[in-house]
Formats: C-alpha cells, structure tokens, sequence
C-alpha cells in the first residue's frame, strides 16, 4: 500500500466524527444537526474502510455500504420531520422544541 | 534503480492526493459546522463526501466510493437541498455572544472523542496497523462486493432492505399524518 498508512486515515476519521459531534452539541437548527449527523458517519465509514484495507478483507466495506443505507434511511425520517414541523408553524429549533422533555 | 524510482514517484503522488483530500474534507467539515445558512452548509457537505470519496479509492474501496458519490453526494444531499428550499432560509448565528457554557462544553466533548481516539491509536493500534495485507486486484470491485453480499454477508443485506423500506413507510406516515391535522385545523377554524 503506498502513501500514508492506515493510521493516517483512522486520525482524520476520528478528527471528522469530532467535528461532526461538535455541530451535533453546538448548532440548533435540525437540519444542520442531521447534516453533522451525516459528517459522524461517514467519519465511522472512513475508519471502518481503512481497517477493511489494513486487514485485506472485506467485511468493513460491506459494513461501510450498510452504513450509508442507514444514514439513507435516517435523513429520509429526519428530513419528513421537518418538513411536518415546517407544516405545524412550529420553530426549527431543538431547543425550543422541548414538548418531550421530562 | 527505475522500479524504485517509479514506487517513490508513485508514492509521492499518493501523498499528495491524501493531503489534498484530506484538507479538502477537514476545510469541509469545520465549513458545515460553521456556516449559518445550511443551504451553504449542505453545498459544503457535498465537498466533504466528494473528498471522502477521493481518500475511498486511495484504500482501493471503487465501488463504496462509486456509492458515496450516487447515494449521498447525488440523492441524499439532493433531498437535503430540497428540504432546506421548501422550509426557507433559516439563519442562525452560531458562535454570536462569546462562548457560554454549552458551547464551552460542547468543544470539551469534541476535543475528548478526538484525543481518546489519537491516544488509543497510539499506544494499542499502532505496532499493528502498521502492517498492511496486501490485497489482488478484485479488492472493493463490485462483483467482489456482490459475492461478499449473497454469500457471507446475505442477512446484513436482507436486514438492510428491511430498514429502507421502515425508512420509507416512515416518511409517508409522517407526511401523511401532519396532512391530515392541517385539514382539521382548517376545518376547525
């Protein structure tokens, strides 16, 4: 394998899923929550396919690709709530959004 | 003496494109976070997976990076982009009024995951990452890909079917319910 070695990638993984983390904890607007959401896993992706290649076998790839129809599936759930709350009148913000909180 | 001469040329090359990738989604990434239109933050998204992409195939993963660009760089960040039109621009300042005490924690947190990670690299990983298989020409292609899929891994796709389509009911119900309410809003007022 030429260029960097495997840890490279696993740092700038880690380095992507703490920035994405950050948005999660930071921002207030849900569609950039999910959008930082997106940038954590395919931070984990990223980790997982450099250990695949580390290894020389595939199983990380196959759990790369189911990976991204998660993240397919959560965006199609996450982005039908907001447009219903688009559709109630109500804030796009999660912290005003507190009806559950015990 | 010119075989080892290619290897190191090749290798400079790869190292650039891993540099150059690599600033391109970490530049990406802080940009998404960071910037209060989330129209502009989802068009930086669209960099990041593009790079993302760019450093698959340096792990000679072809056809993940193949799907990245299809799945998230075309469809998802499409819908993303649909969505962020309909609602409208919603703007937000993130960083406004100095730090409080949320915000203080929040890169605390961030800052930790990142650490532990380098750390646990450091002293467990590193003796054994540094060996590398080496992997034929068939690694990450896609027949490869769909052998491993019917093969060793079938319930991970069956399962993963099953979660679309979960997906998938989900956002028709969502839809459809908040159409419902608005219709007897409207008839009660």
């Amino acid at each position: 394998m030429q260029g960097p070695g495997v840890v490279w990638y696993v740092g700038l993984s880690a380095f992507l899923f703490g920035i994405g983390a950050l948005g999660v904890l930071v921002r207030r607007n849900p569609l950039i929550v999910l959008l930082s959401l997106e940038i954590m896993l395919n931070g984990a992706n990223l980790a997982l396919i450099a250990f695949a290649r580390s290894a020389g076998n595939g199983a990380g790839q196959i759990f790369a690709l189911a990976v991204m129809a998660v993240a397919a599936s959560e965006v199609c759930v996450g982005l039908g709530l907001v447009v219903a709350l688009h559709r109630k009148r109500l804030p796009l913000d999660v912290d005003k959004l507190s009806e559950l909180r015990g | 003496m010119n075989t080892i001469l290619a290897v190191s040329a090749g290798n400079i090359v790869v190292w650039a494109v891993w540099v150059i990738a690599g600033f391109a989604c970490l530049a990406s990434g802080v940009a998404v976070v960071s910037f209060s239109n989330p129209f502009f933050s989802a068009l930086a998204l669209i960099g990041n997976l593009g790079s993302l992409a760019v450093l698959y195939l340096l792990l000679s993963a072809e056809f993940v990076a193949a799907a990245q660009v299809l799945v998230y760089a075309g469809a998802v960040m499409v819908m993303f982009l649909f969505v962020i039109a309909y609602v409208g621009p919603q703007q937000e300042t993130p960083w406004k009024g100095g730090p409080n005490w949320q915000t203080v924690g929040a890169v605390l947190a961030a800052g930790a995951i990142f650490i532990e990670v380098i750390v646990v690299l450091g002293l467990k990983a590193g003796g054994r990452l540094s060996h590398v298989h080496s992997v034929n020409a068939t690694f990450g292609s896609p027949g490869w890909i769909g052998r491993l899929f019917l093969t060793d891994h079938l319930l991970a796709f069956e399962i993963t079917s099953i979660v679309l389509l979960i997906a998938a009911v989900g956002g028709v119900i969502l839809g459809e319910h908040t159409k419902r309410r608005d219709v007897a809003v409207e008839d009660a007022g």
